[in-house]
């Protein structure tokens, strides 16, 4: 064996992991690619007795066996290790499982940073390490910079493209272990490096839905998946009176607006709740949240942790409370409990509980968490 | 460093003999074997004597030797082939829980089509029950079909009493010998099997080539309609090389069969009980079976079979676990599973099959890397009591 630092690169498939692949490799580094098998929709198909194998549902945008192949073709054109390793049963029991619950309690899911805190920065890594790699390499675009002991997880210097909000759950030693080689590229960049490096996906379309999904949506997964049928119910205004019906509450997010079928509108979601199956909405003002209680919080910067515990709270952050969010001015208070109250300097549009929130401090991520209530303006 | 290979279950390589007798029919003898003009001559010929020696290897006649693409094809020809040209009779199939896809999967195929099959269990050491297979038997049963040794444990099923079995109350047997043939003896004239599905690549032929003994008298429905090739039964122009490659290939195996039992034997015991000694919390899977000499399947507790061949592969030595599937990754193995082992154990199963070609050294040699390996991915793993791991990984 060589005294190269050896690396084993998580493979999507697309362009980002390609290109870091591709540059670990030019900057000396001993790499390995690896893909997970995550849903395979044409074993998903042969195992529906009424339906023929592959009959073209390929449904999913990343990780399928379509995109597996173009993720070993890479490596083999870079004439470097690729390996895939079956991740179904952990993808399925702690990411699929997570996202239909979800939805069916009336919240809004994150599967991808469910999927980055599950299976590739603990399930994936530890093989990565037990492979006797030094580190693993994924194509996010965020930075992590030591600091005296301890390392800081920084936003991707692409503003555009950072991806720091998935990351949130990260812990020392996963951010000790794991490397972003794209958080100081732009996407600009990284197409150019693709170019650069004969890379054959160099123009692949970005994959912005969920991989398990398929085109039918995720109203008609959720169907299918639980079994149940769940009937239709009423779409009330904040007052509880109805003012239309709904097909299913599943179908609804807050803060969606189209599918309502009501006159008179726009409308927006404001609650979704599955006990009763019932959709609220109301008009634009009634969406917005003055303050909300986040659980499930994981500190990066433990000095944050610290002053959200003080009385004064945790100030001169930004929280975003979904990923195409700017961030917004706030102080975060943290209860012995483990709750976190979040008070927005101005009110916050469609805080849909389920959804990830997460702390800024400039470029830097101090922690994050997941939204159980949102506290409507007075 | 050099490169090692104890994957042969999964296929051979080809043998020089080999090759060099099918040379002659990739180049110079390209003619069609079933024209009649100078031409299909020679590669007429070719087929012909292929077929006798694949005959003598297997005991029996050269018309009950049909040739087909693979291991697979056999199998789906002796059983659809079979069970449709005895579907008046009756629509009920007898066969295991552990046997290769070929043979699950057209087994569950024929049962959208209407007919009805029993999946005998096997106990924890992966041999099957001769009182449950008499039990399962009713008056519509047609046929039994039950692998001649495992490809994932080697465990050698005792195909003698099935066949006896089956004679008694007059059922068509047939057993998927693709992993047993060229291992051990094999012989059609003394059992009472009806079909046997042989494959080329597991036996130093090349792929694309196999074989179904048919016995004389047993009627087969073709599954491949075509032209008249393979006395009606297969439809497709021969492949001449190949075929010739796997009568090159019986020939050679019938010849070298005692002399390479002897060195598989012992240079698989020594890996066995190098692992044993050196490994602890290990399981060696159907070790209380009769096995054949050239195949160990080990479960590692705490770890995934699937990262040990990673590790092994980066050592350059090639081992296997569960069956590949399309993506090149790991399925959980029925067969374990079927054994009644945890999921954790089957995954964490590897199959090392050793072939002629393997020697003292490179045994030895697998012995030192893959203590260490195993000892790394415990460390990592969260199941393992003697973890170091300093890190407890949130959730």
């Amino acid at each position: 064996m060589t005294d190269k630092k050896k690396i084993v690169v998580a493979m999507s498939g697309g362009v980002d992991s390609s290109v870091a692949l591709g540059v670990l490799n030019e900057e000396g580094y001993d790499c390995t690619g690896i893909s997970m098998q995550l849903w395979d929709y044409a074993a998903k198909e042969e195992s529906r007795e009424d339906t023929l194998a592959g009959t073209g549902a390929t449904g999913g945008s990343c990780c399928s066996l379509e995109d597996i192949a173009v993720a070993r073709s890479v490596a083999d054109a870079l004439g470097l290790p690729f390996y895939v390793l079956n991740m179904e049963a952990p993808f399925e029991r702690e990411v699929v499982e997570y996202f239909v619950e979800s939805y069916l309690d009336g919240n809004t899911p994150n599967p991808c940073i469910k999927c980055n805190e599950v299976l590739k920065f603990d399930v994936l890594l530890k093989k990565a390490l037990g492979l006797g790699a030094d580190a693993l390499a994924t194509g996010h675009y965020a930075r992590i910079e030591k600091c005296g002991d301890r390392y800081r997880l920084l936003k991707g210097i692409d503003e555009e493209k950072d991806q720091s909000y998935f990351l949130f759950t990260m812990t020392q030693f996963q951010l000790a272990h794991i490397r972003f080689p794209l958080g100081s590229m732009t996407k600009a960049e990284t197409r150019e490096a693709a170019r650069r490096l004969g890379l054959k996906n160099s123009e692949k379309e970005e994959s912005q839905e969920i991989c398990f999904i398929e085109e039918s949506g995720y109203g008609e997964f959720i169907k299918e998946r639980t079994g149940r049928n769940i009937k239709g119910g009423d779409i009330v205004d904040p007052e509880g009176v109805v003012i239309g019906a709904h097909t299913g509450f599943y179908n609804f997010t807050i803060g969606q607006r189209k599918g309502l079928g009501l006159s008179d509108g726009p409308y927006y979601v404001t609650k979704v709740d599955a006990t009763e199956n019932r959709v609220t909405v109301s008009k634009e003002e009634g969406l917005y949240s003055r303050a909300l209680i986040a659980t499930g919080i994981n500190w990066i910067d433990s000095e944050a942790e610290k002053a959200a515990l003080s009385a004064k709270g945790l100030g001169g952050i930004r929280v975003k409370i979904r990923y195409r969010h700017s961030g917004a001015e706030a102080v975060a208070r943290l209860e012995e409990s483990g709750r976190l109250i979040v008070d927005f300097r101005e009110a916050q549009r469609a805080v849909a509980e389920g959804q990830a929130i997460v702390l800024y401090r400039g470029e830097e991520v101090l922690g994050g968490g997941w939204i159980t209530k949102a506290i409507a303006q007075d | 460093m050099d490169k090692i290979y104890f994957d042969h279950n999964a296929t051979t390589p080809v043998l020089d003999e080999v090759f060099d007798a099918m040379l002659p029919y990739l180049k110079e003898e390209w003619g069609n074997p079933s024209s009649i003009h100078w031409a299909g001559r020679v590669p007429k010929k070719a087929v012909e004597d292929a077929r006798e020696k694949v005959a003598a290897f297997l005991g029996c006649s050269p018309v009950e030797i049909i040739f087909t693409s693979s291991g697979t094809e056999s199998d789906n020809l002796g059983i659809k082939g079979l069970a449709y040209a005895k579907k008046k009779k009756g629509n009920h199939i007898i066969t295991t829980k552990v046997e290769h896809p070929a043979v699950l999967k057209t087994c569950k195929y024929l049962e959208k089509e209407g007919f009805e099959v029993t999946y005998l269990n096997v106990d924890e050491e992966g041999m099957i029950d001769l009182g449950d297979l008499k039990e399962s038997i009713r008056p519509e049963t047609i046929l039994i079909t039950v692998m001649y040794a495992n490809n994932e444990t080697g465990v050698i099923f005792p195909v003698e009493e099935i066949g006896r079995i089956a004679k008694e109350h007059k059922i068509t047997f047939h057993t998927d010998a693709v992993q047993a043939a060229g291992k051990i003896p094999i012989d059609t004239s003394s059992l009472d099997v009806d079909l046997l599905t042989i494959s080329g690549h597991k036996l130093y032929a090349p792929k694309g080539v196999g074989a179904l003994f048919v016995r004389r008298g047993t009627r087969l429905v073709p599954v491949i309609h075509g032209g008249h090739h393979e006395r009606n039964r297969r439809g497709g122009t021969e492949n001449v090389a190949g075929i010739v490659g796997l009568g090159t290939a019986c020939e050679i195996a019938t010849r070298d069969m005692e002399k390479e039992r002897a060195h598989l034997e012992k240079i698989t015991k020594r890996l066995e009980n190098g692992i044993i000694e050196r490994v602890p919390d290990i399981h060696i899977n159907g070790g209380g079976s009769p096995r054949l000499m050239n195949t160990s399947n080990i479960s590692f507790e705490f770890i995934e079979g699937e990262s040990i061949l990673l590790g092994l592969d980066m050592h350059q030595i090639a081992a296997s676990s569960g069956s590949a599937c399309t993506s090149g990754s790991l399925e959980p193995t029925h067969v374990l599973l079927a054994m009644g082992k945890t999921a954790e154990l089957s995954h964490g199963s590897i199959r090392f099959s050793l072939g002629r070609t393997n020697t003292v050294d490179e045994v030895d040699l697998l012995i030192d890397v893959l203590p260490p390996i195993v000892e790394r991915m415990r460390s990592m793993s969260p199941l393992y009591a003697g973890s170091n791991e300093p890190v407890v990984f949130k959730r």
